[in-house]
């Protein structure tokens, strides 16, 4: 098994939560993985972007036109970050309008299951997860999800995520 | 994540005191060792230092007592603790006393791309490279050892990409030395003169001999089948990794010759041999200076010095693939193009340093802005961070500025520095003693949010936690200015704008007085990252009325991340979501068209 993912999108909006859950998922599926993350200054509201990488690598960088899938949190990231996508991968997008990707507009789902706004991140996952466009599958997500997350978090993120599946339907 | 499994490296290898400052990529080493601590029941002593310097001579100290101590910074972190850490080779240490300087290529974070390996061969200290989280723990205990074994301080130099990565690391128990701490005086180590100095000299010379033929530190071969004679390829760190990959994507792995240098310096005596004996074609890569390079002193090395790879930047995997294809004859592969760009970082909405810095800025519309280190260096953004140089740098700047005018005989601008509250901390105070000793005549604001906020909440030594969280002796920073000698000192909320641009005019004004000289104001607001900071203020529901002129003063001069403009509408909208209702705007808009309905008190 390999899968090459990257996760785009404005510091806050909960891309190192998605970076974990999925690494936690491969690790809980016994499959190596290696990650990277930014911190520091773009966290504060700048364009963010980590990386998934499961299988045998050494390296935590995705090179252009390498990764399979592309999550992204904002639609105007597809500008930027896009190009690290290889031809033919799959690229789920929180977006209302549609193109040329998967979009759920995450925001008005969140909004309208009175979620908060910050839990679009987990619907995104749950969306492309539902689409089969993960190396995990949605159930072994959820186990995950529900051991990871912090208490007072998790049965927001739970509901979130399965918005996200419900959406696929 | 690669600063955890170093934490935990640093648990597990038996220290006793960790220190530490805070900044990018190194912060969370320290956090993963006060957390470790905790889950093994351990004795170990953390401390969040008010600078490195510091940092170091605790650790040091500790070590000279004969026990395991560690001291983690980010590289521009080793320049203030240069001093300490140059003599340090000299005197050597008595307990294993570990170094984690924190590179960061690129750079993401930091004001320079700086190779701290650089560093060791400069002050004569061993260096390790990890290339992945699990060999950074391997390599923090592996570092500890040989420190004990020779008595010298062991530098291990992770980047961004081993710091921030993440992958399964092993955990072991910790190691628990009985070793009570006794110090042996010997003064002609301890405080060694210049005429024993020469000595420990040739003492260190004598250990990084011994250490450059040690067959354990010696680069790890993985043979290629003699498919490419007389080739071989050298890496260390992350570049390693990556290069990994794309010799197991491209089939050569096990074609050509590829060593991994875990220790770049002392360069092991036999490897420098065998490389220039055995090989005609060599490639080096490796993060960000020619290290190994300069030590194989080989001139027909393809590198940095041969320009064959890039002298700046950051070695991605992007970067690294034409330097294999060029290197390996290996056909061309059609370039996807690397783009760049996307959104700039801003101060969060209702973050009190935009407050500041919007009230500097308008009451001082030809002033000059020295500033410093920290999420307030994104005031540039708004036009009132001039200058960012290193910590503390932004009041000595704002005195070197005065004196530029005065000395010119000009009529003197205003001049306005500005320094977050760990800052002043950290290298503050003795820029603000000087200028106040000295006359110069400028307005300080130290912009006071309770916390270390941009390298993770930190607490400074005002709000009184320890990093273990217990209570220590808090120290003020009011006291701390009055003790500098500042005959002008004022604390305000700049929430309050009308109020603050009043204080800074008599700050200007002080400053401008005969008997006047630096006039400081302490801004205090908590860093509403804090979720209790929210809670404890007043909420206003926002909202902008049909008298919006669209003319963008608001989103120009205030740049607030809630606010936008509505393209069809021609007015500015509020983003309710990201709006946190700190009702400052409304002193902002000219026209008067924000207006503020208290919604929430504390």
């Amino acid at each position: 098994m390999k899968q090459q993912i990257i996760v785009s999108g404005l510091g806050g909006q909960g891309t190192l939560t998605l970076t974990r859950l999925l690494a936690e998922a491969a690790a809980a599926m016994s499959l190596p993985v290696i990650t990277s993350e930014t911190h520091g200054m773009a966290q504060r509201g700048g364009t963010v972007i980590s990386m998934i990488k499961v299988g045998p690598f050494r390296g935590p960088l995705i090179p252009a036109g390498e990764a399979d899938r592309g999550l992204f949190l904002h639609p105007k990231n597809l500008a930027v970050h896009r190009f690290y996508l290889k031809p033919g991968g799959a690229v789920f997008v929180n977006t209302a309008t549609p193109g040329d990707y998967l979009n759920v507009d995450a925001r008005a789902l969140a909004a309208s299951h009175s979620l908060p706004p910050v839990a679009a991140n987990l619907i995104l996952l749950g969306y492309a997860a539902g689409k089969g466009g993960l190396f995990a599958e949605p159930d072994l997500l959820l186990e995950v999800m529900a051991a990871k997350t912090l208490e007072r978090f998790r049965e927001t993120s739970l509901r979130a995520f399965q918005v996200g599946l419900n959406a696929t339907a | 994540m690669g600063n955890e499994a170093m934490g935990r490296g640093i648990v597990e290898a038996g220290c006793t005191v960790a220190t530490s400052y805070p900044g990018t990529p190194a912060s969370e080493i320290l956090q993963s060792v006060v957390v470790f601590t905790k889950e093994t029941g351990v004795l170990l002593y953390t401390e969040w230092s008010v600078n490195e310097k510091v940092a170091f001579e605790v650790a040091l100290a500790n070590s000279m007592s004969g026990r395991r101590s560690a001291v983690a910074m980010k590289q521009v972190g080793l320049n203030v603790a240069s001093d300490p850490f140059m003599r340090s080779a000299y005197l050597g240490v008595k307990g294993g006393l570990v170094v984690i300087s924190a590179d960061d290529p690129g750079p993401h974070s930091s004001q320079t791309e700086q190779d701290s390996r650089f560093f060791a061969m400069f002050a004569k200290v061993p260096v390790l490279d990890p290339s992945s989280p699990k060999e950074a723990k391997d390599l923090v205990k592996i570092a500890f050892e040989l420190s004990e074994r020779f008595e010298i301080p062991v530098m291990v130099r992770p980047t961004t990409r081993v710091c921030h990565a993440r992958e399964n690391v092993p955990c072991g128990p910790p190691l628990r030395l009985e070793r009570p701490a006794r110090f042996d005086k010997d003064p002609r180590r301890w405080c060694a003169t210049p005429q024993f100095v020469r000595e420990l000299h040739h003492l260190l010379n004598e250990k990084i001999d011994q250490i450059a033929t040690l067959p354990e530190f010696a680069p790890i071969l993985t043979p290629g089948d003699g498919s490419h004679p007389g080739a071989c390829i050298i890496a260390s760190g992350v570049a390693f990794a990556h290069t990994w990959d794309w010799l197991a994507e491209l089939d050569l792995l096990g074609r050509v010759d590829y060593y991994q240098v875990t220790m770049p310096y002392p360069l092991n005596r036999d490897f420098i041999e065998a490389i220039n004996s055995r090989y005609k074609k060599i490639l080096v890569i490796e993060e960000t200076y020619p290290v190994i390079e300069l030590q194989l002193a080989n001139r027909a090395i393809q590198g940095r010095t041969s320009h064959m790879i890039p002298n700046d930047g950051e070695l991605t995997p992007d970067v690294i693939r034409p330097v294999l294809e060029a290197f390996l004859d290996l056909p061309v592969r059609s370039r996807v193009t690397v783009q760049s760009g996307g959104d700039r970082p801003t101060l969060c909405a209702g973050c009190a340093h935009r407050a500041a810095f919007y009230a500097i800025k308008e009451t001082f519309p030809a002033g000059i802005f020295p500033s410093d280190i920290g999420c307030y260096t994104l005031g540039l953004n708004l036009g009132a961070v001039d200058t960012c140089h290193c910590m503390g740098a932004g009041i000595s700047q704002a005195a070197g500025f005065y004196r530029a005018f005065a000395a010119a005989g000009a009529e003197f601008p205003t001049i306005v520095a500005t320094i977050g509250d760990s800052t002043f901390f950290h290298a503050g105070v003795p820029a603000l003693l000087n200028a106040i000793f000295n006359q110069a005549r400028f307005v300080l604001v130290i912009l006071d949010n309770a916390t270390t906020a941009m390298t993770g909440h930190q607490p400074t030594p005002q709000v009184g936690l320890t990093a273990a969280g217990d209570m220590g002796h808090p120290v003020l920073i009011p006291d701390l200015v009055r003790g500098c000698g500042a005959g002008f000192l004022r604390e305000a909320d700049p929430y309050d704008l009308p109020a603050f641009m009043e204080h800074l005019k008599e700050a200007d004004a002080y400053c401008r007085d005969p008997e006047g000289g630096v006039a400081v104001i302490i801004a205090k607001h908590l860093c509403l990252l804090d979720r209790e900071a929210r809670k404890s203020q007043t909420t206003y529901a926002m909202c902008v009325t049909e008298d919006c002129t669209g003319c963008l003063h608001c989103l120009e001069e205030f740049e607030c991340p809630a606010l936008s403009m509505d393209e069809a509408d021609g007015r500015v909208v509020i983003d309710g979501v990201r709006c946190v209702g700190c009702g400052v705007c409304v002193h902002v808009c000219p026209t008067g068209a924000i207006t503020a309905v208290k919604e929430g008190q504390p």
